[in-house]
């Protein structure tokens, strides 16, 4: 459930003007961003974008050059293993040792980890069919996703950090790695879960929160809902200038006759475009988020990082209604 | 137990296709008053969907008085479905095949009967504001 700053407890994760510098280019500069606890946000960018340099500050593998970053209250300036007991990761190429056994790995999950769970970790491994015995090199792309989140998940941090986990899964794999976040995510109302992925078609399912990285900025950031409620696709006459359009221009594509525009809007302004020949439609998940990639990085303007704070209560269910089945 | 589908290139968002499938099971019948659905953990285990997603679906199924949460036990149909059509809905049903016939003797296509109905909503939308 989301806490609210005005309750006082800390956001699952937050950012403050974090910046990286590799040499003279910036990987990551002026991130400030906030996700609540419970959220599952999505981290959408190219690549370049500096999405693996902010979840790398995020578990601590990288130091920032600037700015600071906090997970449920440590910063980077907390001791290294408060900070890493707060995160469990999942790598890109799901790392693991290809000679030892899957109950090794999880040996060596307890030996590194205070909190580690070795039932849930078993329990895991039986549902899913895969045998405590058998060698990492033995298993199937799909099953050493799944053994790496079962690492990650054995942990029991509150934040679950997923880098690209599914870039290297075929369809089949994929899904069922997503059911296992999705019920892992379920089954414990307090877990935050960050995945960055460049399947946007399958992101909409699995995330409340978004964040779109482009050319080392946060171009937009808040709950799903919300987001997708302050955009509109504008169909309007090729005569139309920018100036006449109703908030800020995303996208732009002109045709002969008419031309489609993507624009961040409010719904006073949205009323003064009730024109004849012009139409205006709700954004799908996927348009949006189209359309900010293909934003030219140099658009990116200050006051065009948005950070929706507005009505984040609305993203994750409150506790009243929680009951519902969980 | 009742499950769900999801299809990703709909357009049509999650929580509404979850809903829809709970409204249209009633008037098929394969939903009945008191039946439970599957919790919230199961739904997103099996559509590899945001919890949220469900949560926010069964909310809206309440609000239209199809399902009830009961604390501890889970969500449970409330409605009863009726098989039989309305009265009102036979009628309009009625009206609606002699239009379509209409429309295959002047050539339409389903595609054009589709556009044509858009069109004609569109405008009586507009009418309205």
């Amino acid at each position: 459930m989301i806490k609210d700053d005005a309750g006082g407890s800390p956001p699952a994760l937050r950012t403050d003007r974090l910046g990286r510098r590799y040499g003279r280019v910036w990987g990551l500069r002026d991130c400030t961003l906030e996700v609540p606890t419970g959220a599952i946000a999505a981290l959408v960018g190219p690549n370049g974008a500096g999405k693996t340099t902010l979840l790398e500050m995020i578990i601590g593998l990288l130091q920032p050059t600037e700015g600071q970053v906090s997970v449920l209250g440590e910063t980077s300036h907390s001791p290294m293993t408060a900070r890493l007991a707060r995160v469990g990761y999942v790598a890109q190429d799901h790392p693991l040792y290809r000679d030892f056994s899957v109950a090794d790995m999880f040996h060596l999950g307890r030996a590194m980890n205070p909190r580690w769970d070795q039932g849930l970790a078993q329990a895991r491994m039986e549902t899913l069919g895969i045998p405590l015995k058998r060698r990492v090199k033995g298993l199937s792309g799909g099953q050493r996703a799944q053994v790496s989140l079962t690492m990650a998940l054995a942990k029991r941090a509150p934040l679950l950090v997923l880098d690209e986990p599914v870039s290297s899964l075929d369809p089949v794999a994929r899904l069922e790695f997503m059911r296992e976040v999705m019920a892992a995510a379920a089954a414990d109302s307090g877990l935050t879960v960050l995945i960055s992925s460049h399947v946007v078609s399958e992101l909409e399912r699995l995330c409340d929160w978004l964040i779109i990285l482009t050319g080392g900025q946060v171009q937009l950031a808040g709950p799903t809902d919300n987001l997708l409620a302050a955009h509109r696709l504008l169909t309007v006459p090729r005569a139309t200038s920018d100036a006449e359009l109703p908030g800020l221009i995303i996208h732009r594509t002109d045709s002969d006759r008419h031309s489609s525009a993507l624009v961040r809007t409010d719904p006073v302004r949205l009323a003064a475009t009730d024109r004849p020949g012009w139409q205006a439609d709700s954004v799908s998940f996927e348009q949006l988020v189209m359309a900010y990639l293909q934003r030219p990085s140099n658009a990116t303007a200050q006051n065009s990082a948005t950070q929706d704070d507005t009505a984040r209560a609305t993203a994750r269910p409150g506790p009243t209604t929680k009951a519902v089945s969980r | 137990m009742f499950r769900f589908r999801l299809d990703g290139s709909s357009g049509v968002p999650p929580y509404l296709q979850l809903v829809h499938q709970v409204r249209q099971s009633l008037l098929l019948g394969y939903l009945k008053e008191g039946d439970r659905l599957p919790t919230v953990k199961d739904v997103a285990g099996d559509l590899a969907i945001n919890p949220n997603t469900v949560v926010k679906a069964y909310r809206q199924l309440e609000h239209e008085g199809l399902a009830g949460g009961r604390p501890g036990q889970g969500t449970f149909i409330t409605a009863t479905s009726s098989p039989d059509l309305p009265e009102a809905q036979q009628a309009l049903r009625a009206s609606l095949e002699e239009w379509l016939r209409a429309a295959e003797q002047a050539g339409l296509s389903d595609e054009e009967v589709t556009a044509l109905i858009a069109v004609a909503r569109d405008d009586l939308k507009k009418e309205r504001v």
